[in-house]
């Protein structure tokens, strides 16, 4: 298999031979997905419509199966890259057969008329984007998830080697969303059709890619594998978050917690206390989450969410001082929530922190926090 | 489940088939009607046998075999030519333009086509010069070209399809305006002929008029028809166009071409004829239930022949002895239509 199957070497593009993203320089091996992310405007449709030829390359070349797009004659492009575009098609009185059937545009003769074998495709490939039902209805009055998913199928039955899809997951629903990209996973994988797509879905765009690009402004921010790429930092850097955070565990992006004073204790373990938090995240009330395990699942949304977490070692028995520094930070707060958690060997001393909130009165059990 | 599916979809596609064909068959006997009931009616009527007499045989009435020879039959084929040229242009408008409600009058095509025609007979007309069919036909593509031009200008500028039919409409005035100010100066006294057809009008048509127009219609049509496949991966819009093949730009210059040969052709013999290339298309397209250029092209241009040759029907005999210009029939049918088109798309939206 060729180690550079598509290759950007030295891309620069942009609008009226003003170049908006300089020297790009990437290569993709066949049967890779890879994904564009980065903020709006950034240009990551500018890149896609370069490499389509929509728009005039302005510097460097676009290498694919070892010749350059810029000199390749659009039939011959053709037939081996289809794309999924943001346009809306105005046609009217056409069936999604037929908008699918303008995919087979290479291989038909003069005057386009289908043969039972570009039928066949044509079926094929509706079929594969469980769309054979949508067949004869117009295309118009289907839905935006039926319109997508007819849309790939046009591209599938092109017989491309690469698709290019801009933002093809915009407007669906998830159950689409998940649907659609399931579709491209099992092109690429299994019939080993290169994907080069952009997302807004950045904890989509984490878990379906091989390797991912991030685009911001003047230049390529960075390449690599989703592992590479998903950390914190690097996220809140590309998209210039400031305003709450992205967990690059899950793929989630959590608003910012409330800050201040904390007012309330949270005892929980193994993911009770994540509901917990959520409810206080939106009531807008400081909180302190203890005594956790940071290998515990509700720690990485303590860590985020929390004023303060009062953590012990992992698989260690909760020390005396922890327990003090629990007790001393429980007692500035009004109220304690019991979340609930499993108890053992390790953990006892969560049942003194328990005890003592009871004593004074402050105790509320989860159930009792999420009546009122 | 599969075979099901692929049973409906078979005998959907026997359905559609069906359809055109009996779409084209209506279409054929409609043609067909129509162009006995032109010939034979007027201030003379006329049998059909007399007219088939005069036609296949050569036999009957001196005055007969005249009226059908030299005005009645001309006319006819002269209407049902350039209605389908003018419906066949309206549709690679609408095309070009991805808007439905594109045509060569409301873009201003047929009356810069007009205005150069106008200027440049009445310029040969002054120093006494005749003017050849061919060379009518080149002022006017000429015409075309320049309000087409201007048309696209303004398109890079406003994305707005409403405003880019609002200018189309201004150019058609201006050019309107001029034409009328040279011909209400020009002082001949083949004047009132200039007069009638730039109204717009099928009269007065001769066998060589038929026959430049015949070859100048029917090769477009050709050349356009055999631009199907090309038309139809552009109604998807530029971008998927390009996608699968199309060179974009020769394309669009060759739409563009062809559509002003098309209207050029209509206006310098007939004049200005107004909604036709939009109505027109409308119609063929809901007839026969599809978009295919492959159907539509074919369809829409005998739609436009019949269409003409009612409305010319209308306007000679509606009340004759005076007959009204042609535009004035083919607006007070295609006009409402043009409304509901308008009316229907906008509630849906």
């Amino acid at each position: 298999m060729n180690e550079k199957y598509f290759e950007m070497k030295g891309l620069s593009v942009g609008y009226k031979g003003k170049a908006l993203i300089h020297d790009i320089c990437i290569d993709i091996k066949k049967g890779e997905i890879v994904t564009l992310i980065g903020p709006n405007g950034a240009g990551k449709s500018t890149i896609l419509k370069s490499i389509t030829r929509q728009l005039e390359i302005i510097g460097g070349k676009v290498i694919f199966d070892e010749s350059d797009i810029g000199s390749m004659p659009y039939k011959a492009l053709a037939s081996k890259m289809a794309v999924v575009l943001t346009d809306r098609i105005k046609a009217e009185m056409m069936t999604c057969h037929d908008i699918v059937a303008t995919g087979r545009y290479p291989y038909t003769g003069r005057l386009g008329i289908l043969t039972r074998k570009d039928e066949e495709k044509v079926e094929e490939a509706l079929t594969m984007v469980h769309a054979a039902d949508l067949g004869n209805r117009d295309f118009r009055a289907i839905s935006d998830g039926q319109r997508q998913r007819v849309l790939l199928a046009r591209a599938i039955c092109q017989e491309p080697d690469v698709i290019v899809l801009d933002e093809p997951t915009s407007f669906l629903d998830v159950k689409y969303k998940l649907e659609l990209l399931t579709i491209l996973r099992r092109m690429a994988k299994g019939n080993g059709i290169t994907v080069i797509m952009s997302l807004h879905e950045i904890d989509l765009a984490e878990k379906i890619s091989d390797k991912i690009i991030c685009v911001n402004g003047e230049t390529i921010f960075d390449y690599g594998t989703p592992e590479e790429i998903f950390r914190e930092a690097h996220i809140r850097n590309l998209y210039n978050i400031n305003n709450g955070h992205f967990d690059p565990v899950f793929g989630s992006m959590e608003l910012p917690g409330p800050v201040g004073e904390p007012e309330v204790f949270v005892i929980s373990s193994g993911g009770t206390g994540i509901p917990v938090y959520r409810i206080l995240q939106k009531q807008d009330r400081p909180f302190i989450a203890g005594i956790l395990y940071p290998n515990d699942v509700d720690y990485h949304l303590a860590k985020i969410l929390a004023a303060d977490v009062i953590t012990e070692k992992p698989f260690n028995c909760i020390s005396e001082e922890t327990l003090k520094e629990a007790l001393s930070k429980m007692e500035k707060c009004d109220t304690v929530i019991y979340a609930g958690t499993e108890t053992g060997e390790m953990n006892q001393r969560i049942q003194v922190l328990i005890d003592e909130a009871r004593k004074a009165g402050k105790l509320e059990t989860y159930e009792a926090f999420n009546g009122d | 489940m599969q075979t099901s599916n692929s049973n409906s979809f078979h005998n959907e596609i026997f359905r559609k088939r069906c359809r055109y064909i009996i779409v084209f068959g209506l279409l054929l006997v409609a043609f067909a009607v129509i162009t006995v009931l032109n010939i034979n009616t007027g201030s003379v009527s006329l049998s059909v046998s007399e007219i088939a007499d005069a036609i296949f045989r050569r036999e009957g009435s001196e005055t007969a075999i005249d009226i059908i020879w030299k005005i009645r039959l001309p006319r006819v084929i002269m209407a049902a030519l350039l209605g389908g040229a003018l419906s066949l242009s309206g549709f690679m408008l609408q095309t070009f333009f991805e808007n439905p409600i594109a045509g060569p009058f409301v873009l201003g095509i047929s009356s810069g086509a007009k205005m150069v025609v106008a200027l440049v007979m009445i310029f040969f007309m002054t120093k006494s010069m005749t003017l050849s069919s061919y060379a009518l036909i080149i002022a006017a593509f000429i015409g075309s070209l320049i309000a087409t031009g201007f048309i696209l200008l303004v398109s890079k500028k406003i994305r707005n399809m409403a405003a880019l039919l609002v200018a189309g409409i201004m150019i058609g005035y201006i050019c309107s305006a001029v034409t009328d100010f040279v011909v209400t100066f020009a002082s001949d006294s083949d004047i009132v002929n200039l007069h009638n057809w730039s109204l717009g009008s099928f009269s007065g048509m001769s066998w060589s008029n038929v026959q430049v127009a015949a070859t100048v219609v029917v090769t477009t049509v050709i050349i356009t028809f055999c631009m199907s496949k090309p038309i139809g991966a552009f109604q998807l819009g530029e971008n998927y166009a390009q996608s699968m093949g199309v060179n974009i730009k020769v394309f669009r210059a060759l739409l563009i071409l062809l559509s002003s040969v098309l209207s050029a052709c209509v206006t310098a013999f007939a004049g200005p004829i107004s909604f036709v290339g939009i109505a027109v298309p409308f119609i063929a397209r809901a007839c026969l239930g599809t978009s295919k250029p492959l159907i539509v092209i074919p369809g829409s241009f005998i739609t436009g022949a019949v269409f003409c040759m009612i409305c010319d029907l209308i306007a000679r005999t509606a009340f004759a002895p005076v007959e009204l210009s042609i535009s004035t029939v083919t607006s007070i049918f295609g006009a409402p239509i043009v409304i509901y088109m308008m009316i229907r798309k906008n509630s849906r939206v």
